[in-house]
């Protein structure tokens, strides 16, 4: 596959052309495509560097994007062009540099904001990733809500990071976490979660995709009973955003949405925070420091406005333009058929794995990601993941984050392929082939 | 890199066939030994006699590597001092590692764990059954993490 380097179009322009500007590079991508045609997929791995190179001499087959994704050269470019053309502290000087700053900072959360269809830009916070997303409702929201006798409800599929800040927070309040548990098909006990869900409930906490299983949870109706009971719901949106074919908070009526840059084709260090402005706007700041501040005496301060009061510090302004770039990305690529293209990526690679001899597929839900977990009998994860690594095939293996679900199912951990906008079938039968060599070695 | 490096054919025959599986009942000593990262688990008993190790038994799950570690460390240090024990560590840790460009004659079949050295996220993997030895030779009963 050829790889040129597309021209480098920003030496070319005068540098005040830049400033503000929405587009962040040129690639063969930006041809508009029919709504309904299916995804070039050659034109799609050309625009992610990374992919062309070997490891271990073989073409890189990269199914960890649910760890961590590429990143398409348009992000590249406009992180690139931000910090060699525009960079300095945003808000604050009257310099030109800072207002070009300034712009494309907030920019990219005008773009994050309809990407999501929130309401408003103020209720677009800016973090570091969805871990510190959902640290910030734990201390901020929940810490002042909660009291013993108290609950929050999650569940059994949920990663680490949303569940180990609730474990904080009801530890400081004395409330109690409570965890629905899951069916063995990978799917939410819809039943459970009904019972569970109590007066003593004051917030539930659900992952939207599963990162283990890819189970893609029924969050609207969750979210409806949650809220017959008057209980707001916090989503971790981060297996999500990138892969269905539409996140909408207003649709979905959530009150909170964390997801990554990072998962979505940006880069690391980025996230966001959606929170319905009523309660933002209730909730006191998290961390303090500049930029969340409108005034400060040493015996008091006015706090900013939202989402200001939030993000205290100078913010990732590159990152916040690559997410921002991340998201026209995925926009001209076109939503639907992204998702189009990694469920037919789903079930080849599904129909294929059930070929290889001894594997088990953990997680079938009817509603899935492109998300693949899987064992072989008589061989560990960990062995799956270095004989494919030798064929130049990346997969995660362990437990993903998500302890409490391995250990529901009885397993120390798994193999996960995870898939992405840049994933083929080539890619699903080189994994086969990965496989065969497994069995070949360990048989 | 090449895979047949690490995964020597006395390896996979250590992995599919552990030596010395089970447990010892009663034992002198026992441990657990717990990689996190990779849920790798082991348990060890030991009996001692006139401060050598007489016998030995582990049982748990793991990768090929962290079993066949297991499996290859059992029959390396029975009927050894403790003293004999912490020298052949020393030399394994090293050889593990890729401090050493080849293994002595004297460390006989471990020297089939060589290849780990290239694969530096596996040398956890590798160390496992000697940080639970080490813990059990110390009776301690605390779980033991490579983390």
């Amino acid at each position: 596959m050829s790889r040129a380097v597309p021209a480098q179009s920003i030496q070319t322009r005068p540098i005040e052309a830049q400033a503000g500007e929405t587009r962040t590079g040129e690639t063969r991508t930006d041809e508009a495509q029919a709504p309904d045609s299916p995804l070039d997929e050659a034109q799609v791995r050309a625009d992610f560097p990374i992919l062309g190179r070997l490891v271990n001499g073989r073409r890189l087959v990269y199914l960890d994007s649910a760890a961590s994704s590429q990143r398409p050269r348009p992000v590249l470019q406009a992180v690139e062009r931000y910090e060699s053309t525009m960079h300095s502290n945003v808000h604050r000087g009257v310099h030109s540099l800072s207002q070009w700053a300034t712009e494309a900072y907030e920019q990219a959360r005008e773009r994050v904001r309809r990407f999501i269809n929130a309401r408003s830009v103020r209720e677009i916070v800016f973090v570091r990733g969805t871990t510190e997303a959902i640290n910030l409702v734990a201390h901020s929201y929940a810490r002042a809500e909660l009291g013993p006798g108290d609950e929050v409800l999650i569940t059994l599929l949920e990663h680490h990071s949303n569940i180990v800040p609730w474990q904080i927070v009801c530890a400081a309040t004395g409330a109690r976490l409570r965890a629905v548990p899951v069916l063995a098909n990978g799917e939410l006990d819809l039943a459970a979660y009904h019972s569970m869900l109590s007066d003593r409930t004051r917030l539930v906490a659900l992952a939207h995709v599963s990162n283990a299983l890819g189970t893609v949870l029924p969050v609207q109706e969750l979210i409806r009973a949650a809220h017959a009971r008057a209980v707001p719901v916090l989503l971790d949106g981060a297996q999500a955003i990138a892969h269905l074919p539409v996140v909408d908070v207003q649709a979905l009526d959530c009150d909170f949405y964390a997801f990554s840059a990072h998962k979505m084709y940006g880069p690391t260090g980025i996230g966001v925070l959606y929170g319905r402005e009523s309660l933002l706007a209730a909730m006191p700041p998290w961390q303090g420091g500049g930029d969340m501040i409108r005034s400060v005496s040493i015996e008091e301060t006015t706090y900013n406005e939202l989402p200001a009061k939030f993000e205290a510090g100078t913010p990732n302004i590159s990152g916040a333009v690559g997410l921002g770039a991340a998201v026209d990305y995925l926009e001209r690529l076109g939503r639907e058929r992204v998702a189009a293209h990694e469920q037919r990526l789903l079930e080849l690679a599904t129909s294929r794995l059930a070929s290889v001899p001894h594997l088990h597929l953990v997680g079938t839900a009817a509603h899935r990601a492109a998300v693949i977990s899987f064992t072989i009998d008589g061989v560990h994860p960990h062995d799956i993941g270095t004989v494919l690594d030798s064929e130049g095939i990346a997969v995660r293996t362990g437990h993903h984050c998500a302890m409490p679900l391995m250990q529901f199912y009885g397993l120390p951990a798994t193999a996960r392929a995870s898939f992405a906008v840049y994933n083929g079938a080539d890619d699903v039968e080189r994994l086969v082939a990965g496989l065969q060599r497994v069995r070949e070695l360990f048989g | 890199m090449d895979l047949k490096d690490l995964y020597r054919e006395v390896v996979l025959d250590h992995n599919r066939s552990p030596r010395n599986f089970g447990r010892l009942e009663p034992a002198d000593a026992e441990a657990q030994g717990h990689n996190p990262l990779c849920g790798d688990r082991l348990h060890l008993t030991l009996r001692l006699q006139d401060e050598r190790l007489s016998d030995l038994r582990f049982e748990g799950q793991g990768c090929a590597i962290s079993v066949a570690s297991a499996s290859l460390m059992s029959e390396a240090v029975k009927g050894r001092s403790r003293a004999e024990i912490a020298q052949l560590y020393d030399e394994v840790h090293a050889m593990l590692t890729g401090r050493l460009s080849h293994p002595p004659a004297h460390l006989g079949k471990l020297a089939a764990l060589a290849g780990v050295a290239e694969f530096p996220v596996r040398v956890k993997c590798a160390s496992l059954c000697w940080h639970t030895l080490n813990a059990a030779l110390e009776r301690a009963n605390a779980p033991v993490s490579t983390e």
